[in-house]
């Protein structure tokens, strides 16, 4: 049956009443109006579906909304702050990482998440934290440089 | 619910609000007629459009808002490579106006001129001159009538950023907002048109940020995923468990929640749901009983080869024919022969399938995500029994498209599922739909041979190719037997067409022959594995018979591969990208594969070129070889590429990468698993494609021919080509054999160093 479930959306309180299995993908997507996070498979294999749950990044099209309960959940549109983009958005900019962009969420949440744990990251720790997800056009070098110049500008910030 | 904004709005948009500049919106005139910025300007269906747009008309082109703005149509469409900007610089180069005063609005049937769409590398090639010679027409326009408006012969003038300037008095100007601002020009586009000298542009090949990039970063970029339509309904399809099943029987009282309607007619078979994971839901779990048919497809890739090789054709093609290859063969001092085969590739897009279709009221408006929409409104008409005038075709940006993937096929089922209910329907297909049904890139298999004389010259060369066409599925849907709905509803005849299979290259030998031999597929055609274009179509397969080919002669005449190209070439720009991508990697000369080691590593380096419709690329691939497991990883590529005058040299860079890395993929990993009745690649695990962890350490990048004056030709697609043959031949070199199969996995690695 459904039921009202609460979560916190991009800093707002939303209710929705939803089937408790049903995705959080659809949730968000067809009941909260966004469209950060894209339904790439619905099996949690290619991560185009990524948000963070509680800063953890997790595929929202293999999570029951349930699980969402009284749970900050943040897609791509709210990972800026205050108006300033988060410094792995800025890095894909700079980097023109993206050809469809389809899968763009999924990089981005994931490598955002990645690197807030701890932006003292090595190239291979990036390779293996990004690892798994699918980008079908191949924008994977432009990806890379991206990551690793938004690691090395959170690291210098985290020092100074 | 918020809206989500349905058409696309281009980033230009967001550099208006941030310079406090008026938001462009749609202001009644053809070329922007498709701008629109809430829901409540959607279009409904029901109303006429014309049959087409007319392309001799400069209002067809080219809208210029009394902000100053510029609104320039296109038939093209952006697949991801960043074209939409390209566009923008010629539009803004030959209007003499600021880059980020230009939007392009693209593939709306209704309201911009039909160039059928992308396809084949051409967005820039063949839309880029038409564009232009739209925005010389504006200009010469403007000019006339700034030169009325300020009483002065039009030389007197010149133009700054849209503002008409009299060259003696500066004070005296007046704007293209104020000359023309929203209203029509109602003037013909000239031919030949009076262009501006290349060697004045200051924006057309200037490296510039793609204008979609960062709406994408932000998750405002709107794909046709994401179009929302009051009262949409939600589909799903329920597709055959095996090629060719009939429909016995389908339980239709199970009670499933949020079911509107099952959509049969045939064996076509749809569900409509309110909400989107009912629709799931709903095509899971619905009943229904298949007939088992007899085998369609042969039992696996050896039977395929074996079949490809020994069927019989039904269409044979020669070209390149040189002398007596025959009598050269039989004449020579030594035999070169080689047996190459490619398998069956999916396009297995980021996201499966997507359209939204509003049927009613005796017309039909579809929002798809394909390549071609005019074609596709052609199909839709068809299919729906509505004159062409009702129907329209809104491109939205899809998930990613690299041919004929099932972006039209969605959108033809979309159409069908809500001219059943009589409400908006969104459909997306399932994983299991986008990499199991989708239209596959045809298989081939090649015989090569070749004759020396004894001193190791090349006397004959011979390629023989055996595969299916890659058109059996159309380039485009024009008629309802083009997609999937038309084929499984067996009632429409598709427009396929043969097409043959040759390498593209340039090599001069005394006899040379190339012979294509198309055998018959037609049974596929309702099928998982019917063939259809996928990026370069059959590029990748034709380059790596004939390129690894190269080296295995080049290794027999005991010739370095770099010194056979450049000896047996005859086209100047074909050596110029070889020589390029050889100095470029410091190619070191070799007359026999090195097997070269790094500690327990082997190394080899190979070169492929390929031309591609007058674009030259070559490839240098660095591989790296662990002989104990077959596993190798692709350390560096060195490109050299030559697509005449790029208009953004930094989108063809990325463009260029994404090439290196989806053609890797294909060599390395990709062939579509099937047994005698179905396809079992259907997910990311029965269908792997590159991961971050194989992205080379380097790729280098030599751009030639990027002159000003040279004609741009295709960039979207001639890197793909020669990838796979570069690879296969560093492996050659790194373990001394050939690889002639692709995938080239590390068993097949193993074999051939045991072989």
């Amino acid at each position: 049956m459904a039921q009202p479930i609460s979560m916190t959306v991009n800093g707002e309180e939303r209710t929705v009443r939803a089937e408790p299995q049903t995705p959080l993908l659809y949730v968000l997507r067809n009941d909260l109006g966004l469209a950060g996070p894209k339904f790439g498979c619905g099996l949690g294999q290619c991560g185009a579906c990524t948000v963070h749950l509680d800063g953890t990044a997790i595929r929202s099209c293999a999570t029951p909304v349930a699980s969402a309960q009284d749970a900050r959940v943040t897609t791509l549109e709210g990972l800026a702050r205050n108006g300033a983009l988060h410094a792995v958005q800025q890095a894909f900019i700079e980097e023109q990482a993206a050809q469809c962009g389809y899968c763009i969420s999924g990089w981005i949440m994931t490598a955002a998440a990645l690197l807030e744990a701890n932006p003292s990251v090595s190239e291979d720790d990036i390779r293996r934290g990004l690892s798994g997800l699918k980008c079908r056009c191949g924008t994977h070098l432009a990806i890379l440089r991206a990551v690793k110049l938004a690691a090395s500008r959170m690291a210098a910030q985290r020092r100074a | 619910m918020r809206d989500l904004v349905v058409t696309q709005r281009g980033p230009t948009r967001r550099e208006f609000l941030k310079t406090g500049g008026a938001l462009l919106v749609s202001f009644g005139l053809p070329g922007c007629a498709g701008v629109e910025t809430s829901a409540a300007s959607l279009p409904a269906p029901g109303a006429s459009w014309p049959a087409k747009v007319d392309p001799a008309e400069l209002d067809s082109w080219l809208a210029i808002g009394s902000d100053g703005s510029v609104c320039a149509s296109v038939g093209k469409i952006e697949a991801g490579m960043g074209i939409g900007t390209s566009f923008a610089q010629i539009v803004a180069e030959e209007l003499d106006v600021p880059l980020e005063r230009v939007t392009i609005v693209m593939g709306d049937t209704a309201t911009t001129v039909d160039q059928r769409g992308t396809g084949g590398s051409n967005g820039i090639w063949h839309g880029g001159p038409e564009l232009r010679a739209a925005a010389a027409q504006g200009r010469a326009t403007l000019t006339a009538l700034a030169a009325q408006r300020l009483a002065v012969p039009v030389d007197a003038l010149r133009i700054e950023e849209g503002v008409v300037i009299v060259a003696a008095d500066p004070s005296k100007r007046v704007s293209y907002g104020e000359l023309i601002g929203d209203r029509r020009f109602h003037v013909k586009v000239a031919h030949p048109p009076k262009l501006k000298d290349p060697r004045e542009y200051r924006i057309a090949g200037r490296p510039v940020p793609r204008f979609d990039i960062a709406p994408k970063v932000e998750a405002k970029y709107r794909y046709v995923a994401d179009v929302r339509v009051p009262g949409m309904l939600h589909g799903r399809m329920i597709r055959p468990p095996q090629a060719h099943a009939k429909i016995v029987g389908v339980d239709e009282g199970q009670g499933l929640p949020g079911l509107v309607r099952i959509v049969r007619k045939g064996d076509f078979l749809g569900v409509v749901c309110e909400r989107e994971e009912q629709a799931i839901e709903a095509a899971r779990r619905l009943k229904v009983e298949w007939s088992t048919p007899a085998q369609t497809f042969p039992a696996d890739y050896d039977a395929l080869y074996a079949a490809l090789r020994e069927g019989r054709a039904a269409s044979t093609k020669s070209e390149d024919v040189h002398g007596d290859v025959e009598a050269a063969l039989g004449a020579a001092a030594r035999r070169v022969e080689a047996r190459y085969e490619y398998p069956f590739q999916s396009h297995a897009s980021m996201g499966p399938g997507c359209a939204v279709a509003d049927v009613g009221n005796g017309g039909a408006i579809v929002w798809a995500g394909g390549q071609k929409p005019y074609p596709l409104r052609h199909a839709v008409a068809g299919i729906l029994g509505l004159p062409l005038e009702k129907v329209r075709v809104i491109w939205q940006p899809g998930p990613g498209s690299y041919g004929m993937n099932d972006a039209d096929d969605c959108a033809v089922d979309a159409a069908l599922l809500s001219q059943a209910v009589g409400r908006p329907v969104r459909v997306q297909y399932m994983r299991h739909e986008g990499t199991g049904w989708d239209p596959k890139g045809p298989p081939a298999v090649f015989r090569m041979r070749a004759g020396l004389d004894a001193s190791g010259n090349v006397t004959a060369w011979d390629c023989e190719a055996r595969g299916f066409s890659g058109q059996l599925r159309p380039s485009g849907t024009d008629v309802p037997g083009d997609s999937l709905a038309g084929q499984i509803l067996g009632t429409f005849q598709p427009n396929s067409k043969d097409e043959h299979k040759f390498p593209e290259e340039s090599y001069a030998f005394p006899a040379k022959r190339k012979v294509s031999h198309l055998l018959d597929w037609k049974r596929s055609l309702a099928t998982a594995l019917r063939t259809a274009h996928v990026r370069d179509p059959d590029g990748p397969q034709t380059c790596f018979a004939s390129e690894s080919f190269a080296d295995e002669v080049a290794y027999a005449a005991g010739i370095d591969p770099v010194e056979f190209r450049l000896r047996y070439i005859a086209d100047q720009r074909e050596r110029a990208v070889v020589e390029a991508a050889a100095r470029k990697s410091g190619w070191q000369p070799h007359a026999a594969p090195r097997r070269a080691r790094d500690g327990n590593l082997l190394v080899g380096h190979g070169i492929a070129h390929a031309p591609r419709h007058g674009t030259m690329v070559a490839v240098v691939a660095e591989v790296r070889v662990d002989p104990s497991t077959g596993r190798y990883r692709v350390r560096r590529f060195t490109v050299a590429h030559d697509c005449g005058f790029v208009v953004n040299p930094r989108s063809l860079e990325g463009t260029i990468e994404a090439n290196l890395m989806q053609a890797m993929s294909r060599a390395m990993h990709e062939e579509v698993r099937f047994d005698a009745t179905r396809v079992l690649s259907v997910d990311w695990i029965s269908y792997p494609i590159v991961d971050m962890m194989e992205a080379p350490e380097a790729v280098d990048i030599v751009i030639l021919g990027n002159e000003p004056g040279a004609k741009s030709l295709g960039a979207g697609e001639p890197t793909t080509r020669p990838v796979g043959a570069a690879i296969a031949n560093a492996l050659h070199d790194a373990i001394g054999a050939p690889v002639r199969r692709i995938p080239l996995t590390p068993q097949a690695v193993l074999a051939a160093m045991k072989a």
